[in-house]
């Protein structure tokens, strides 16, 4: 019995496995001289995972008597995450190396927070729940802070523990009281006490509370004031980190919480959930029109555009959340590619984020500057590139989920939208010039803008097939 | 061949735009002279290839012709096709693109980036006259806006940032609520298949939104949000302002594209999508958008009159003739349809040549005010009388295209409504009185200002360009059965279906008593 548990988590076995051996052997080689080699195997590592889960993974099983689920849903989720945070690893090495940032600690706690996710969107139960959320978030806050020298970092990394805290709390106490009304912390028992669209107070009171703390976790408005400092205060690298993995796990969570737990009273939670989408939407869209920093522009951005993944969670049908599984990967896609372009913008070999300093880049650097449209058009979802049809999945969704007023609001909101990343278009090809960026040659970065970019404009031909891997993984979590 | 014809068509100024990003490098003379000429190379293969459409296009079969069609996502297909409607928008496009590359020859900023932008964009201008799939239109409408935005963004005149600005989100709003509206449209279909869609009944029994009476029910919604993005496009009274400010501010090439092909794309989409698949909002919307044009074409006229700027005011007056595109299809019978497919058509080689007439004397002073120039018959006798043949053509005198196109709209006009009729056609007064009036402050008159003692009369290449368009505004003027024969019969096809629809929609005997 236990045997065939354990044959069922063994990715996170490996992988945490993996991170207490890494933690070991830079402990016993001497400061940090291990660190550059750890993060590629780290990376290497995640990349296998990803293969074993996505070529070898079959059926639905569930273990420790429910409170872990391997499924496609799961699945998906986790190759998202492991290749994503495999990405952000193998862009980092080399802008943290040249910094002298690059601590053994951090591939360490990257793997740690991916476990974390890992389990996050595999949970069963609010226990397991609530003990992959705090492996991540803890792994997190400190990979925020590290660069302990800087007190942007520190500052950031503390303000994210701080509110984090907070958002656990919120969570903690709804799970209590969920718990307390259902009797159970299985998920497959809270479904049972809240079915066919009728639940206790006390229940739904549980659930408000829960969904206030996961809206933290993905920064959905109006949870999300910690995004835009921390996003400026870390480090590029683990900024980019921050926009990606997380973000699906934390939309995975959301998305198995609301339909494995509470997936018989979806009309009690669709509202909650369509109003955090349009409040995220909005306020992404208009507030990020002020920011002259390239860090906090995405922060907004990335705010907004979880406004969109909540539409089609809103929306409480199976398509609907294969709307948010495609939207998701493509928005990581998308963030990873506009990540690298921003890691590999320096002067005088200082990192830049302002955006004035992007004045005439496609002069200087045409190459990188049209891979950067063409991402820049996809966040703004503006077709053929892919992100249109990450919008228009979920603008489907809400529609033939009956919220069409939804759907009107969202569309405008991405016009709004549209005019900061046309902004950075701006400087980048109509500015005047000004002193040119440094021109650094960062084969690894210049990769990822570039097939970040491809992806976004070959992928229209069929999606590489996400398409129906995700209509899968979304048929096993809503019946 | 005929199975991937029309892909082969779309995809060449593609195929030629992705060969100079890839292969051409540097910006020296040599390689901004191989750019222009892969360019215009690409630009004539694909008129030369299109002509073969034209070719075997058999006007007498009222469906779609050349259909291919491939799998694609989500239940939405690869589907091309052109019926009478759209073929001719299909072959304006590919001929009006060579000459916009020739008129470029002059372009010196760079070169490369140039000529891939305007290659692309032939490319989406073609996707959407052709797709047979709403999610395929689309794709192809909104597309376009890009390479228009860093056309009129980098090339552009001194007031170009806030024109691309204002180009893109103007346009872009207006498609994302037509983009919702096809949303809907899957969601009642269950396709995305324009020939089918074509023949599905939209809901049109009456309902109350918000408090609010909605006459025509569904189909109301939708067509309003189709008409927000066409009309934006088109554009109408009272959303044309991008239009000025992007004519004014994009390179000349630039605003013949957008003056010839982009404006069309509007009137096409009424077309296609609005007509024939919301009869009955359309109905119900008719007075409104009677009106709108009758306004645009007296409103904008007189604009006209006073502008100083000689691209601003072409601009104004595309706008008023689109106004007769509106009133003509909305007329909804045989003329009128008929007369604002002619209008398009026509629109499309007067209003590019008359750009292209300030674009020969820009290059030459670098500024459009009118009152810089004055007395150029003195120096430009060849421009003098190009302007001229032009300026008539706009102005509609008959035996050019212009008259035939204003005088079929009217008359479908008529028939409907007398009185927008009649407001309609003070309209062509008043653009007899601002088109004469720009060509003699700037041609007629003695020749007194110093800058202009040395300008020099059009070169042979500018010659050339006006040739070919000179000789489509007298073809179409004295023989249009060239236009009519091809587009007749689908236009009849389509009012027949309109007629029809409205006759056996569920609200119609509603909204007959509602009027």
């Amino acid at each position: 019995m236990i045997q065939a548990d354990l044959n069922i988590i063994l990715p996170e076995i490996l992988l945490a496995v993996y991170a207490m051996l890494g933690l070991l052997a830079a402990v016993y080689t001497g400061k940090d001289k291990l660190a550059g080699l750890l993060t590629w195997v780290t990376a290497v590592v995640m990349v296998l995972l990803a293969a074993l889960i996505g070529l070898s993974g079959q059926g639905t099983h569930v273990a420790f008597g429910g409170m872990f689920h391997d499924d496609a849903f799961a699945r998906f989720a986790k190759v998202t995450i492991l290749l994503s945070a495999a990405a952000v690893l193998v862009m980092s090495q080399d802008y943290m190396s040249r910094r002298n940032m690059l601590r053994f600690e951090y591939p360490v706690l990257v793997s740690l927070a991916s476990v974390g996710m890992m389990m996050m969107v595999s949970a069963g139960d609010l226990m397991s729940l609530y003990m992959g959320l705090e492996l991540q978030s803890l792994a997190l806050y400190v990979v925020a802070a590290i660069r302990r020298d800087s007190v942007k970092s520190t500052e950031a990394g503390l303000k994210y523990f701080v509110l984090g805290a907070l958002s656990s709390g919120l969570l903690l106490y709804g799970a209590s009281l969920v718990y307390g009304y259902a009797g159970t912390t299985l998920f497959s028992g809270i479904i049972e006490a809240a079915s066919d669209g009728h639940a206790s107070l006390g229940l739904l009171f549980g659930l408000v509370f829960m969904i206030s703390g996961l809206a933290f976790k993905v920064s959905a408005v109006p949870f999300h004031m910690w995004t835009p400092d921390v996003y400026e205060g870390s480090p590029t690298p683990v900024t980019a980190f921050f926009a990606s993995a997380p973000k699906m796990a934390a939309m995975g969570l959301f998305a198995r919480v609301l339909h494995d737990a509470f997936g018989g009273v979806t009309a009690d939670w669709s509202q909650v959930i369509a109003l955090l989408s349009l409040l995220s939407m909005f306020v992404g869209a208009v507030a990020a029109i002020g920011q002259r920093d390239l860090k906090r522009l995405m922060a907004y951005s990335s705010i907004a555009h979880m406004g969109y993944a909540l539409m089609g969670l809103a929306a409480g049908t199976a398509f609907g959340v294969q709307a948010l599984l495609i939207y998701m990967v493509i928005y990581v896609t998308m963030n990873i590619g506009t990540f690298a372009f921003i890691l590999s913008l320096e002067k005088d070999g200082a990192p830049v984020t302002d955006i004035n300093a992007l004045n005439m880049y496609s002069k200087s650097e045409p190459g990188k500057a049209l891979a950067m449209l063409v991402l820049l058009f996809s966040l703004a979802g503006v077709p053929p590139m892919l992100g249109f049809f990450g919008k228009f999945y979920v603008v489907k969704a809400a529609y033939d989920a009956g919220l069409a007023w939804l759907a009107v609001l969202g569309v405008i909101a991405s016009v709004i939208g549209a005019f900061y990343y046309l902004r950075i278009v701006y400087y980048m090809y109509f500015g005047t010039e000004s002193e040119p960026l440094d021109k650094t040659r960062s084969p690894v970065l210049w990769g990822f803008l570039m097939a970040s970019a491809a992806v976004m404009v070959l992928g229209i031909i069929n999606m590489f097939g996400i398409e129906g891997i995700a209509e899968a993984a979304a048929a096993t979590l809503v019946n | 061949m005929n199975d991937s014809l029309l892909s082969l068509v779309t995809f060449i100024p593609a195929l030629a735009a992705a060969i100079l990003a890839i292969f051409l490098r540097g910006e020296d003379a040599a390689a901004q002279r191989n750019a222009k000429w892969l360019a215009m190379i690409a630009t004539v293969v694909t008129f030369l290839v299109s002509l073969f459409i034209l070719a075997e296009f058999d006007p007498a079969n009222t469906g779609f012709q050349y259909v291919e069609e491939r799998e694609w996502l989500l239940g939405f297909k690869y589907k091309m096709g052109v019926d009478g409607i759209s073929v001719l928008f299909v072959m304006l496009t590919t001929f009006m693109m060579p000459l916009t590359i020739w008129a470029s020859w002059g372009v010196e900023k760079r070169v490369k980036e140039y000529m891939i932008a305007f290659l692309l964009l032939e490319t989406l201008m073609l996707g959407v006259f052709m797709a047979l799939d709403l999610v395929l239109f689309y794709l192809f409408f909104e597309a376009g806006l890009i390479p228009m935005f860093l056309i009129i963004g980098i090339w552009g005149g001194k007031n170009r940032i806030y024109a691309s600005f204002k180009f893109f989100l103007y346009t872009f709003l207006g498609s994302v609520l037509m983009l919702v509206a096809m949303v809907a449209m899957y969601n009642d279909a269950g396709t995305t298949d324009i020939p089918t869609l074509l023949n599905h009944q939209f809901g049109s029994e009456s309902f109350s939104l918000l408090g609010i009476h909605v006459v025509g029910g569904m189909q109301t919604l939708l067509f309003l949000a189709f008409f927000a993005s066409f009309a934006v496009k088109m554009p109408m009274w009272p959303v044309h302002t991008w239009l000025p400010d992007a004519h004014v501010q994009a390179p000349t090439a630039g605003s013949v594209v957008l003056a010839a092909i982009m404006l069309k794309m509007g009137g096409y989409g009424f077309l296609r999508f609005s007509l024939p698949m919301f009869p009955v909002g359309s109905d119900v919307l008719t007075p409104l958008v009677f009106w709108m044009s009758a306004i645009a074409i007296v409103y904008t006229s007189l604009v006209a009159l006073v502008q100083e700027d000689m691209k601003k005011l072409i601009a104004y007056s595309s706008v008023a003739h689109m106004g007769y595109v509106t009133l003509g299809i909305f007329a909804a019978n045989q003329q009128g349809v008929d007369g604002a497919i002619f209008q398009m058509l026509s629109h499309g080689f007067v209003s590019g040549a008359l750009f292209l007439c300030v674009g020969v004397i820009y290059d030459r002073m670098h500024t459009r005010d009118i009152d810089a120039y004055g007395g150029l018959v003195n120096r430009m006798p060849a421009y003098a009388l190009i302007f001229m043949f032009f300026t008539m053509a706009n102005v509609g005198l008959p035996g050019t295209s212009g008259f035939i196109g204003e005088f079929l709209t009217l008359m479908g006009v008529f028939q409907v409504n007398t009185w927008v009729a009649l407001v309609a056609t003070s309209g062509v007064i008043l653009s007899a009185s601002y088109a004469l009036w720009l060509y003699r402050r700037v041609v007629f008159g003695d020749l007194i200002k110093e800058s202009l003692k040395t300008i020099q009369d059009m070169s042979p290449r500018e010659k050339g360009i006006f040739a070919p368009l000179v000789v489509m505004t007298l073809l179409l003027g004295i023989y249009p059965s060239l236009v009519t024969d091809i587009t007749g019969p689908s236009v009849e096809a389509l009012i027949h279906h309109y007629d029809m629809a409205l006759a056996d929609a569920p609200g119609a005997t509603q909204v007959a008593a509602s009027h």
